[in-house]
């Protein structure tokens, strides 16, 4: 079928098939290899990219269902002028180690952020809950968030 | 005539940001499945739904000839090998030949144009299977008339290091002992004997990385891409596989999703590389979750110990056996064996000692090394068997271990042998204890606990390294230590920068690539730092070396007087840059000084496993819980670790990788489990297998820094990261015990707690 988006503020027009999904349209097709697969089931996170601002896990949803919806990926966050902050607070903060998890982490900040859902210490928790992080422990994620919602 | 110092240390012990921060937080960073290669296939492992049955006939026709198909992989195509492999023991195929002993196990594989129709074509493929009594547990592969799961006389594995590995018995595959004194004479002299049984659970470390490789077989050797974390040892292992020369096989590793053990060894190359061989092509694999799953996990473990005290708690004896459910192949479950064995005891004074370790085949998905493998599955018996006699003798937890733990210098195994103890645990344990309110009321339903023992580190110390100064005086460091998210493209930079004088900034540490990159044994047993950061060490001082030397010729005196500072050559007032240096050197502005730095055992043959270990990782921490008596939940309301690291070479490093190993370990001990029912994952997922997220972090959590000098590395500096995760559970064990709740069994679910708790409650009237 026939899908129009844009991505990374780029407009894209591309043959999908119905049953394909937005993670493997963003890797394979386009080779913004940024979002991650892990768990697969929609519970770890690090497949997660904006669609409308608002995140979702690219593992799980449908490409057709992005029609005519713009989608950010890490790729384009990261060109992003804002995006220095959320670089600047995670290197500060030691919030990343393997970095498997990061880009899903910083896109679900940056919507949280977007929505004004980061004001407070309860915000901050749940917005984080589903993204896992094996690495960290988390609590230097929670402090790098903590300075982004400032 | 000495050599001027630089007055402090100005790269190590400061927290430089992470090196590769930038390239990961703009994903950037290229993990093995974001990568291709030109004409790459994908590939698709048919895996066996059953945990033991004979293959009776696999029908591969519909699935060669759907189109997009380039190969199908049988064990029939590995007719011109010897297909066994492991590091330990080569019991494993490359691909199930005659019988399947695990459900998961390869039984074919497909190399496709992509992902869905290899997946289709795998599907296509028909395998008759003729089940057999599958031995599920420990108990069905311990029992007398249990099938042996493997029949043949096993060849040694390339890298077993655990000495005479001996005849196997029953499904026995490898049984490690200690044992030192007269113990039914001692035991006979104790007032106080705590006794009891233990279950500790099979767990999915969970790298969010799945294990993946990318292989093509050409005419010159195999070229590989895999995110393992040992690519020397797995370069050895394809090449004696494939009967190739060590060096015709490169492996590239670039960043892992994180490691934690999972991907330590030999995991999928040897299939990637054989489908790649019938294909003629590259392949890629990249498990999913669920293979990943069944490709390797901790051990689950069963356990009997008794330990003996004198009626004012002093240690007398400990007696442990315990059984490794190591799965259908060994993987590295005879090692795991021996420092589950070496952690048994605990790091106290003991008159007499015994302890037996016995790694068992059963049908289940293999294990292999994860986080203070054998430390984590024993610490938190042992130490929950110190508390209990504690409580007998009257005495305080903090203050037995103040009496009875070993001291600097004193054996840490009972029978003498081995590395003495190098760590001040009386000191760790007070710190941890502070931390965590140890004198502070107690209330109802809330209990302390802290808990100590020694991890086996370091691995085979063979490490080298080489250190290059470019012309324009950049630095880059050619080391085989895997990045996983633990930070030594960051700390070699700074060891590297700090022998040279230069900023951290200069210096660039590269993946390994093992055509290129000098040998490295390992990365795991937290050795990175202490044996490749030596080997960094070291040939950053020999490029030293050498600008000193060049500069002693420029200005004519003795090289030994010339200090670099800066990025400068500087003598009595005069200075000189690097890049001039080098130019001075060469004549021309190019060239380069390059050196390498090696590690090795000293006096030959010792430093091996079986002598160890290089040194003693401290694995030491405390824990206030409080426990809902109506529901069994435990909330973990404090946690602090010890990261005794001799010397901290990027403190925040070391702090945030000790959170990360504190998260693991509050997952390890309350809810963490693989569920094995007739050898099958009944919790193969994410949405049933949990691991901890936001929410389970404990209420306050603290990770401590203890600085010694006291390691065998670069500036006293020693190995940590796993250490703490051994400790957590533990000193969760033993808070839950001091809230009125001993328990036996993990993970503590809140269903196994209430139980307990009602028990109690049923006794104490
Ligand atoms: S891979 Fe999509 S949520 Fe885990
Ligand atoms: S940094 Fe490795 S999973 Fe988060």
């Amino acid at each position: 079928m026939d899908l129009t988006l844009t991505v990374n503020g780029r407009e894209l027009r591309a043959e999908v098939e119905p049953h394909e999904l937005l993670l493997d349209f963003l890797r394979d097709r386009l080779g913004l290899t940024g979002a991650k697969r892990s768990c697969d089931v929609q519970v770890c996170g690090t497949c997660t990219v904006l669609v409308d601002g608002a995140p979702v896990s690219a593992c799980s949803y449908l490409a057709a269902d992005a029609h005519q919806k713009e989608v950010l990926t890490i790729e384009g966050f990261a060109q992003m002028q804002e995006f220095e902050r959320f670089e600047d607070a995670f290197l500060r903060h030691a919030a990343l180690q393997c970095g498997y998890c990061t880009p899903g982490l910083l896109l679900t900040i940056k919507s949280l952020r977007d929505n004004g859902e980061l004001s407070n210490e309860a915000e901050i928790r749940h917005g984080l809950d589903g993204n896992l992080c094996r690495c960290t422990g988390y609590r230097s994620i929670l402090e790098a968030a903590r300075e982004l919602a400032a | 005539m000495t050599v001027v110092e630089r007055p402090t240390l100005a790269e190590v012990g400061a927290s430089v940001p992470r090196k590769d921060g930038r390239e990961k937080l703009s994903g950037q960073a290229q993990y093995v499945g974001d990568m291709e290669v030109a004409g790459m296939l994908h590939g698709k492992i048919l895996r066996s739904p059953t945990a033991h049955a004979k293959i009776t006939s696999i029908d591969t026709s519909a699935a060669q000839e759907m189109e997009g198909v380039a190969a199908v992989l049988t064990g029939d195509d590995l007719q011109d090998i010897e297909p066994y492999y492991g590091h330990a023991i080569k019991d494993r195929p490359i691909v199930a030949l005659d019988r399947v002993r695990f459900a998961g196990e390869p039984v074919a594989a497909v190399a496709a144009v992509n992902e869905a129709t290899a997946e289709a074509a795998m599907r296509a493929i028909e395998v008759e299977y003729e089940e057999l009594p599958v031995l599920g547990t420990l108990e069905q592969a311990l029992a007398a008339d249990a099938q042996r799961l493997h029949d043949r006389r096993p060849k040694i594995g390339l890298f077993h290091g655990l000495g005479d590995l001996g005849e196997q018995q029953g499904n026995v595959c490898y049984r490690h002992t200690i044992s030192a004194g007269d113990i039914d004479r001692v035991r006979k002299e104790a007032a106080i004997t705590v006794e009891g049984t233990y279950t500790f659970p099979a767990v999915y470390q969970y790298a969010m990385e799945t294990h993946a490789t990318i292989a093509h077989y050409h005419g010159d050797g195999v070229t590989l891409w895999a995110n393992c974390q040992h690519p020397f040892l797995v370069q050895a292992e394809i090449a004696d596989l494939f009967g190739l020369q060590v060096g015709s096989v490169r492996i590239m590793v670039p960043y892992l999703g994180g490691g934690f053990g999972s991907k330590s060894y030999t995991k999928m190359e040897p299939l990637t590389v054989a489908l790649a061989r019938k294909a003629g092509r590259p392949v890629r694999i990249v498990n999913r979750v669920e293979e990943s799953m069944v490709t390797t996990r901790r051990h689950g473990m069963r356990c009997w110990m008794r330990t003996t005290a004198g009626a004012d708690g002093t240690l007398l004896t400990r007696e442990v056996h315990f059984w490794l459910d190591t799965g259908a192949y060994a993987d590295n479950g005879p090692r795991v064996t021996a420092t589950a064995a070496d952690a048994a005891p605990g790091p106290y004074r003991f008159e007499a000692a015994d302890v037996q370790g016995y790694c068992v085949y059963c049908n289940t998905p293999p294990s292999g090394s994860y986080r203070a493998f054998g430390a984590t599955h024993l610490q938190w018996i042992g130490e929950s068997q110190v508390d209990e006699v504690a409580r007998r003798a009257g005495l305080d937890p903090v203050r037995l271990r103040r009496r009875c733990l070993a001291v600097p210098g004193e054996p840490v195994r009972p029978d003498g042998t081995g590395k003495p103890l190098d760590a001040d645990l009386v000191g760790d344990v007070e710190q941890a204890a502070a931390a965590v309110g140890w004198d502070e009321p107690r209330r109802p339903w809330r209990g302390r606990g802290v808990s100590v023992g020694l991890l086996a580190a370091g691995a085979h110390p063979v490490s080298r390294a080489s250190v290059r100064l470019s012309s324009d005086g950049s630095v880059d460091v050619y080391v085989g230590t895997t990045e996983l998210g633990q930070g030594p493209r960051t700390v070699m930079a700074q060891i590297a920068a700090e022998e040279l004088g230069v900023s951290s900034g200069l210096v660039h540490v590269h993946g390994a690539d093992t055509r290129f990159t000098p040998y490295d044994r390992s990365t795991g047993a937290s050795r990175s730092t202490t044996v490749a950061g030596l080997a960094v060490k070291r040939a950053a001082d020999a490029v030293a070396q050498r600008l000193r030397e060049t500069a002693g010729e420029v200005w004519d005196v003795d090289p030994t007087l010339v200090d670099l500072v800066d990025g400068h050559a500087v003598f009595s007032g005069e200075e000189i840059t690097f890049p001039d240096l080098i130019a001075k050197r060469f004549g021309f502005r190019g060239g380069e000084i390059i050196e390498g730095g090696e590690v090795r055992p000293t006096g030959g043959d010792t430093g091996s496993y079986a002598e160890g270990p290089h040194f003693w990782e401290v694995c030491v921490a405390g824990a206030e819980v409080e426990v809902d008596p109506d529901t069994g939940i435990i909330d973990v309301l404090r946690t602090a670790t010890i990261a005794d690291v001799g010397k901290a070479i990027n403190p925040q490093l070391i702090e945030r990788q000790d959170e990360g190993a504190t998260l693991q370990g509050v997952g390890n001990a309350l809810f963490e489990e693989m569920r094995l029912v007739d050898g099958l994952v009944t919790n193969d997922n994410l949405l049933e297998y949990r691991v901890p997220r936001v929410a389970d972090l404990p209420k306050r959590m603290r990770s401590i820094i203890v600085e010694n000098e006291d390691g065998p590395g670069p500036y006293g500096a020693k190995g940590c990261g796993e250490g703490a995760f051994a400790a957590v559970p533990a000193a969760i064990v033993c808070a839950l015990a001091d809230a009125g709740v001993p328990m036996q069994e993990l993970p503590l679910t809140p269903e196994r707690v209430w139980r307990r708790i009602q028990e109690l409650s049923k006794s104490t009237p």
